[in-house]
């Protein structure tokens, strides 16, 4: 009997492995270490706010984070900006309302309660002007990688020249990261493309890290109300377990039968 | 029923009893004759139900949230995740608490293969229950639908795709399904009703398979028919109250990693991508829940033959009461049946895991291995086992085990103490 058992598991846990070094045939993703994995884990502010600056100085420009109102920014568990700077983000940006008393609608400066402006009116405009690619909204694109923190790390920093025996069209671009190593994103950062306000040096893998750890939170902004509330939930369980499992014994102690 | 004599001691009590029995009823499941010896894989029926409460509740406050439209679900669901107050703890739990139901319905389905629960005279129970997993598996894909992501879409294309196999008017069938000529605004709004609807169905099912349970009383896990009340058994409550409580528990610390943790783990990235008509996934695969069976449609080469052999692997199960043709129900007696159980656990987890991987090479060809297998134990090896198996000695009751019937130690013991 506990051989047949023994047997079964073996045979299962190879066909298992077997297969699955099979299915193994990408790049192994970069991993610089995330503040926000694990149990406790937490966005580090400072990158928060400067991945923000990385957006909206860089991937701004095409990609659009059309979930995400000016209010989050300044939301606890974000980046953090205090309400005034919040308030100055969003007044940078022009959103259109109305109509007004007259019928017409006119444009304003944003408010916290706007939505992130778009770069592109739709999505047919964004594709024609990226070679016909859509460059996806960036809310929930952490979420919608496998891995997608690591990924999308990686592929910020996978350019590179093809090989020769690949030849690329106008517009496409070689990364070893991206599924058949051909993108549409021209390499977006470049060291000091962003001069950073906190005087952080903007090394292409500093920009990396630190937009990745804002998309990670645009993509889940509750993570450490999430976390947080996991381990009180957690301790709070185990307590009730135990002083279940002794009432158990001592109900279960007029019966001989063990539980 | 043995216990419908009862009378209330106050007089409003007794007021009220004469004129609706809630009050006997609630002593007919305080003193419920339960046998003493069930283990924790018992414990699965109590979890089971309290994932369908869960499940209602959580599912009742999402749709208070939710827009049932192709332009708006993907943004709504959005919306609940950031905006509304702990929308996400709802969310992840509603998401994560189908997954924990489908795990705790396998251990509860697979405790009753192991144990021969389903035999006679527990049938219309067994049967009840297939009726409650395949609703379930029908609520489940249609909830899988709702968020309107890229999985959601493509799964249901094909999914539904498959009525289209049905010749002559399988065409026409999935146009009415779909309410269109494809996926779209109707049939995300129908499956919006139906995914709200089904789950009072399974409620409403649920109360059945325990009245039906009832009736004949739990199987244990020597499967020997026990006199009710006696030493074998105790009142349900407080003995099984209590200890169904404890493996309740045990299995929300587990859910409770999954919704804090990693909430995600168990979904399909894509599904954070909104459904789009004009890009296809890459692999278009189901929840981890559904993939043997998909595993078994996949690996058929014709369209028609494949739904038909992933219907017959739920038909399968549930004429079981009538493939089994011993008359031993717990494997503990059955050396042969034992072996071939872990078989069949070891078959239908490699049909899990096929229906992950794509459809070609050596995973289509272990995939009809196991299909193959799958079938040849409910169809060939199981009635045979009936007459060919040579079973061990069963005890006459969980107390007095004959010497050498029982394989756990601790019966034996605990008689001794008491003497």
């Amino acid at each position: 009997m506990k051989f047949t058992k023994i047997f079964l598991f073996i045979i299962t846990f190879f066909t298992f492995v077997s297969v699955s070094m099979a299915a193994e045939n990408s790049k192994k993703l970069l991993n610089p270490g995330w503040s926000f994995k694990g149990y406790f884990g937490k966005f580090d502010r400072a990158s928060l706010q400067r991945g923000y600056q990385v957006y909206t100085e860089v991937c701004a420009a095409c990609h659009s984070m059309k979930y995400l109102n000016y209010r989050n920014l300044a939301e606890s568990g974000g980046p953090e900006f205090t309400v005034e700077q919040a308030k100055i983000i969003a007044s940078q940006f022009e959103v259109e309302d109305g109509p007004n008393s007259d019928g017409d609608m006119f444009t304003r400066p944003a408010r916290l309660s706007d939505k992130f402006v778009s770069p592109y009116p739709n999505d047919e405009a964004a594709k024609a002007a990226n070679g016909g690619a859509y460059p996806p909204d960036m809310s929930v694109l952490v979420k919608a990688r496998k891995d997608g923190a690591n990924y999308i790390y990686s592929l910020l920093l996978g350019y590179e020249d093809p090989p020769v025996s690949v030849s690329l069209d106008d517009g496409v671009y070689y990364n070893v990261y991206m599924s058949g190593n051909k993108i549409k994103m021209a390499n977006p950062l470049s060291e000091n493309i962003v001069e950073y306000i906190d005087g952080t040096a903007s090394t292409e893998e500093q920009m990396a890290k630190d937009v990745v750890t804002f998309l990670a939170w645009a993509a889940e902004p509750h993570l450490e109300a999430r976390h947080k509330m996991g381990f009180k939930a957690i301790l709070y369980l185990f307590i009730i377990t135990i002083l279940v499992y002794f009432s158990m014994k001592k109900i279960w102690s007029r019966v001989e039968t063990k539980v | 029923m043995s216990d419908n004599n009862y009378t209330p001691d106050s007089k409003l009590g007794k007021w009220f009893n004469d004129r609706l029995p809630l009050l006997t009823l609630s002593k007919h499941l305080q003193d419920y004759p339960t046998p003493k010896n069930l283990n924790y894989w018992w414990t699965f029926g109590g979890i089971l139900t309290f994932c369908l409460m869960t499940q209602i509740v959580t599912g009742l406050i999402l749709a208070m949230h939710y827009v049932a439209h192709a332009d708006m679900a993907f943004e709504s669901v959005e919306h609940i995740m950031r905006n509304v107050n702990y929308g996400w703890l709802i969310r992840y739990v509603h998401a994560n608490g189908a997954s924990m139901f489908f795990l705790a319905v396998y251990i509860h389905i697979f405790r009753s293969l192991y144990y021969g629960s389903y035999k006679s005279p527990r049938e219309i129970i067994w049967i009840l229950g297939m009726i409650i997993y395949l609703l379930m598996m029908m609520t489940a894909f249609m909830g899988y639908v709702l968020p309107w992501g890229q999985m959601s879409f493509w799964g249901a294309t094909v999914i539904t795709n498959l009525f289209s196999a049905i010749p002559l008017i399988g065409e026409s069938i999935t146009t009415w399904l779909w309410g269109g000529y494809s996926v779209g605004n109707p049939t995300l709004t129908r499956f919006f009703s139906l995914h709200y609807l089904l789950p009072f169905l399974i409620l409403g099912l649920v109360v059945l398979h325990i009245w039906a349970l009832h009736v004949p009383g739990n199987n244990n896990p020597i499967g020997i028919e026990l006199k009710k009340p006696s030493k074998d058994t105790v009142p349900f409550h407080p003995y099984i109250v209590i200890k169904d409580l404890f493996a309740l528990l045990l299995f929300l610390i587990i859910f409770a990693f999954f919704v804090f943790y990693s909430p995600n783990i168990l979904g399909h990235a894509d599904n954070y991508i909104e459904a789009n008509p004009v890009v296809t996934p890459a692999h278009i695969v189901p929840e981890w829940y559904l993939l043997p069976f998909y595993a078994i449609l996949r690996s058929v080469p014709d369209k028609l033959l494949g739904v038909i052999a992933m219907f017959a692997a739920i038909f399968v199960l549930v004429i079981l009461p009538w493939l089994d043709t011993s008359k031993v129900r717990s494997a503990i007696f059955r050396p042969l049946y034992k072996q071939f159980y872990w078989f069949l656990v070891a078959d239908v987890l490699i049909l899990g895991y096929m229906g992950a991987m794509p459809a070609e090479g050596t995973y289509l060809l272990i995939a009809r291995v196991a299909t193959g297998y799958y079938f040849i134990h409910f169809l060939i090896i199981l009635p045979l086992l009936g007459y060919k198996e040579k079973t061990l000695e069963v005890p006459l009751s969980i107390m007095e085990p004959v010497l050498g019937g029982s394989t756990n130690p601790s019966f034996t013991k605990s008689q001794k103490k008491n003497i």
